[in-house]
């Protein structure tokens, strides 16, 4: 379990950190908090010849809260998340999805962009961002663009950000005042992904509905979120089964996974529902 | 590889070595600094065994590479002892409640109670539950570490009290 070796560097800013990208290519990665890399390269299921470590650049640090929008930094890690107080009184949803997510430990690490660039299907914060309508932002060698962030999941570890881009903040719009938001996840067990989790918005009119680990990337469901906001609770559940494609694996077979789903959103939209208001 | 140079503080002391750049923590705290408290469990970032306290945080050495954590403060089980070597007060409670049993798990279920309660000095079962999710026991049934612990929460509030 010793991973293979690579050189180590650690940039002071964006830019540099592009740069190294740009000068090594394939052979150059970089980590945030880890988790999910570091596992990968012990198993060598990943190796590279640099490592950039995005631990020292302060412009991808630090939550901001604005009137109508949040401002995540990248860097800004699970256990931030969850005890940053402004946060939990603006979008309570984050600090209920990050409270799911892993275990203490590896909150303390984790960091929300790893979290959602990493396009792992069985991370929660891209399903989570999705619900929200967040956009991420991107910075590479030709500047800086944004992608939403229910434009930005291709498939299992593909994402719209090219090879040398550092995905640097996350903008989330502060949802109205009276949109009930929940968060519901079933895992087998502490620090497992989800069997099943969905994230619900619904309130004044309107609904935003998606779910986690249940396609090869995370949906958000137009048609579900419009049942939703319509009051259709069946036609929700329904358009959102419609929409994913869940894979049978060591989670439960395609049958149980459905069930679940639809249990998970069930839940998800009742507590939602009785937080709007 | 090159090996880089290595600068932290352990347990209050400053220690220097060469390390790669993909040395894991915990495999320098044991093999090169000879810190043995920390123990290698899974290596998947699952058990917590290997859980020491950097710069303020619980982390699993294991999934953290000794070049990540350079310059840090870094607390192991041998660091939450009292200054004249006789046990912690969370190592005592453990002792106390039983809270082991063949001990394997206890340095990185101490290390990061020592984390929880100095967030949290009140925690209710259920916190300490939640809190110490990231620690796995195979021999306790976990009752008498969540007694310990919140035996311990107990013991340190009546010491800053009396100090006060």
């Amino acid at each position: 379990m010793i991973p293979a070796g690579f050189e180590y560097h650690r940039p002071g800013d964006v830019a540099s950190a592009i740069s190294i990208l740009q000068e090594y290519g394939d052979e150059a990665r970089v980590v945030a908090g880890g988790h999910s890399l570091i596992p990968m390269m012990k198993l060598r299921m990943a190796e590279m010849g640099h490592l950039i470590d995005l631990q020292a650049i302060d412009e991808l640090k630090g939550i901001e809260i604005g009137a109508e929008t949040v401002s995540l930094g990248a860097m800004v890690t699970q256990h931030e998340l969850i005890t940053h107080d402004g946060l939990a009184s603006a979008i309570p949803l984050i600090r209920e999805a990050a409270l799911q997510i892993a275990d203490p430990q590896v909150r303390y690490m984790g960091t929300v962009g790893g979290n959602v660039a990493n396009g792992d299907p069985g991370n929660d914060m891209p399903g989570l961002m999705q619900c929200l309508n967040a956009t991420f932002e991107l910075s590479g060698p030709d500047g800086n663009r944004s992608v939403a962030a229910r434009e930005f999941y291709e498939a299992a570890y593909f994402t719209a950000r090219e090879d040398e881009e550092i995905l640097t903040r996350i903008s989330v719009p502060v949802p109205d005042a009276g949109v009930g938001q929940a968060y519901e996840k079933q895992k087998r067990k502490i620090g497992d992904y989800a069997t099943a989790a969905a994230a619900v918005m619904v309130g004044n009119g309107t609904a935003s509905v998606a779910m986690t680990n249940l396609a090869d990337t995370p949906i958000w469901s137009e048609a579900a979120s419009t049942a939703l906001a319509a009051g259709d609770v069946d036609g929700c559940v329904a358009a959102m089964l419609d929409a994913i494609d869940p894979v049978a694996d060591n989670r439960g077979p395609v049958e149980f996974k459905k069930h679940v789903a639809a249990v998970m959103l069930r839940r998800a939209i009742d507590r939602a529902q009785s937080r709007a208001a | 590889m090159s090996k880089m140079h290595v600068k932290l503080t352990v347990n209050g002391k400053q220690v220097e070595g060469l390390a790669e750049p993909r040395t894991l923590l915990i495999h320098f705290l044991r093999e090169d600094l000879k810190i043995t408290g920390p123990h290698i469990g899974c290596e998947t970032s699952h058990c917590g065994a290997c859980t020491v306290d950097i710069d303020g945080k619980s982390v699993k050495s294991c999934t953290t590479f000794v070049a990540q954590v350079n310059g840090s403060d870094i607390t192991t089980v041998e660091g939450l002892t009292n200054d004249d070597g006789s046990l912690g007060v969370l190592q005592e409670m453990f002792r106390e409640h039983h809270g082991l049993q063949c001990g394997f798990c206890t340095p990185g279920m101490i290390t990061r109670a020592h984390r929880l309660l100095q967030e949290n000095p009140n925690p209710s079962e259920e916190e300490i539950r939640f809190g110490m999710a990231g620690n796995l026991c195979r021999c306790t049934g976990y009752q008498n570490i969540v007694k310990a612990i919140s035996a311990s929460a107990d013991l340190l509030n009546a010491q800053k009290e009396a100090a006060e």
